[in-house]
């Protein structure tokens, strides 16, 4: 999202309170929201709330032009919004002891100083609540970004590929679910952190997957989801900055939509990592993601994440085909599968092993995954076994494994890129076009567990 | 502080299987639910007879229509419950998970609703 005027090209009053609303929306809206629940105690009439705020700050700053800290006063504006509907609203649970602790707080004099150590904890709250095991996995998706993230329900629902009232339903639904089964608003004590942080970079990493797998949809909504991840990862860090996990996500993350631009052709065909034009690669996302990954190893715990950033930097970093750095990869795999066993990170290993020791070492490896039923119909185990079975220079094999990838693909882009390889080896048999599906998340194919799971 | 009703479900057998698996996990059940009414938060609670014991009561158009049997005929059965009083649902949570049902069938957590959040329009 761009920070511009919602009117283009209105006064230049008009305009720059505009741009200052923007700015306030994306930087301090679900700091302001968090609090405001806290208090309330209600995510409906906190929202409500702030976004009556906005929509009076457009009004007035227009008007009286932008304050000198439009964050603050977007802060007072929702608190007394809120203050208002909790006189209206009287379902809410504890009502006048709430609507106490509000104006009190209102009759500060500077009521966003004092409780400044708070509102780190209330966006975490936040976080961790949208997040809670309790909420299905597509629920707590939807309400982080709507709540969290600040998209609109149709933004959500356009990114999931559902009609705007199913989106309506699914976040009316965990709403209710918070208030009736009293889903608490807080940081999760010590001996259940671990397992909540791992669910909270769930979330934020199916976010950015279902943003980056791009095999249908609208490819600038997908590009937003993206990027939203990479807000929320960011917030992650700045929130828990001790949890190597959460950088190692960012990194991941970074490094990965680094190279959005590249992964697609003109006429949305796939651009193997190795064919990629690097000048499309985005600096700014690897070096955060580079400084992301330093600041998650220097924590010295190595976890999932922060190994299949370490993979994405590796294989970067290679142009060409150095076996040393191969050999690297398949170490990194190797240790990332004692972590999170997977069928694919077990496919990349074995991929891995038969670049860096020769094909045969990585078709020996790749054996007990040919055996295995529940991969019969699993396509990248066939477009690898293809791959390694042609450099190991069994064509008549390489070809029968094509064809079989081929057959299984569901996917036109994925299937003219494995055509244009079974193409190549039955007419030139030259050695071009090496692939490397390993440059996919791990999460991607979605009828597998994902590495990070 | 809201009550939770937390209903255990297991998987349906026969009787002499059903009674042989209560009497191994008595112990446990003894402990949990000692434990539970020492920190106060243990309501009700209790064990059910077999789901062959179940009648199913309907009103449909004045008529009362009774059923042999439990509401529905799934794999699993409603084979006891407990009530308990808990700050938020983790509280809750955390204690289903030490039935030893949890293990071996599954565990639902409902929360209670406060008749006194009912709009007074609604109450007698």
């Amino acid at each position: 999202m761009t920070v511009t005027g919602r009117n283009g090209r209105g006064p230049w009053s008009a305009d720059s309170a505009a741009t200052a609303a923007v700015r306030v929306f994306h930087n301090e809206r679900a700091a302001v929201l968090a609090t405001l629940i806290r208090y309330v105690g209600d995510f409906q009439l906190a929202e409500d709330a702030v976004q009556d705020a906005f929509e009076a700050a457009l009004a007035t700053w227009r008007h009286d032009g932008v304050p000198e800290n439009p964050g603050a006063w977007i802060t007072v504006a929702a608190r007394r919004r809120a203050i208002d509907r909790l006189r209206r609203d009287r379902s809410i649970s504890e009502r006048a002891e709430r609507l106490a602790a509000l104006l009190r707080l209102d009759q500060q004099e500077h009521p966003s100083m004092s409780e400044e150590s708070e509102i780190g904890d209330d966006r975490l709250r936040l976080i961790f609540t949208c997040c809670h095991p309790a909420l299905d996995i597509p629920a707590r998706v939807a309400l982080t970004l709507r709540t969290v993230g600040g998209l609109t329900t149709g933004e959500i629902a356009r990114a999931f590929l559902v009609t705007e009232p199913t989106m309506g339903k699914r976040i009316v639904r965990a709403k209710r679910k918070i208030v009736d089964a009293r889903i608490p608003y807080r940081v999760p004590a010590a001996e259940e952190l671990p397992g909540r942080v791992r669910g909270v970079l769930r979330v934020v990493y199916l976010i950015f997957n279902e943003g980056y797998s791009a095999s249908e949809g609208d490819r600038l909504v997908r590009g937003e989801l993206c990027d939203e991840a990479i807000r929320l990862g960011r917030l992650v860090c700045e929130l828990i900055p001790d949890e190597p996990e959460a950088w190692g996500l960012l990194s991941l993350m970074s490094l990965h939509d680094a190279r959005r631009a590249a992964r697609v052709d003109e006429l949305g065909g796939y651009v193997t990592l190795a064919d990629q034009d690097r000048s499309l690669w985005d600096e700014g996302r690897i070096g955060e993601g580079t400084h992301a990954l330093g600041r998650a190893v220097r924590l010295g715990r190595p976890g999932p994440y922060q190994l299949q950033a370490a993979i994405a930097v590796a294989h970067m970093q290679a142009a060409g085909d150095d076996p040393r750095n191969w050999a690297r990869i398949a170490e990194l795999y190797g240790a990332l599968g004692r972590l999170a066993p997977s069928p694919v990170v077990e496919l990349n290993h074995a991929t891995a092993i038969g670049f860096a020791y020769g094909a045969d070492a990585g078709l020996e490896r790749l054996g007990p995954l040919l055996n295995d039923p529940a991969l019969e119909r699993y396509q990248p185990l066939h477009a690898t076994h293809a791959e390694l079975l042609r450099r190991a220079g069994d064509v008549t094999g390489a070809v029968r494994a094509y064809e079989r990838a081929i057959a299984l693909s569901g996917n036109a882009v994925e299937r003219a890129e494995l055509d244009r390889r079974l193409e190549s080896l039955t007419t030139a048999r030259t050695q071009t076009g090496m692939s490397r599906e390993l440059s996919k998340p791990a999460g991607v194919p979605r009828r597998s567990s994902g590495a990070a799971g | 502080m809201p009550d939770y009703m937390v209903l255990l479900y297991t998987p349906e057998k026969d009787e002499d299987e059903r009674q042989t698996d209560r009497w191994a996990d008595m112990p446990l059940w003894l402990e949990l639910t000692e434990s539970l009414r020492k920190a106060g938060l243990l309501v009700a609670h209790g064990p059910l007879h077999p789901v062959t014991a179940a009648t199913t009561v309907r009103v449909r158009d004045g008529e009362t229509e009774l059923t042999d049997g439990p509401f529905a005929a799934t794999k699993e059965v409603l084979a006891g419950y407990y009530v308990l009083r808990c700050a938020d649902l983790d509280e809750a949570l955390h204690h289903a998970a030490r039935m030893p049902t949890a293990r071996h069938g599954s565990v639902e957590v409902r929360p209670i609703m406060d008749m006194s959040e009912i709009p007074a329009s609604g109450r007698a």
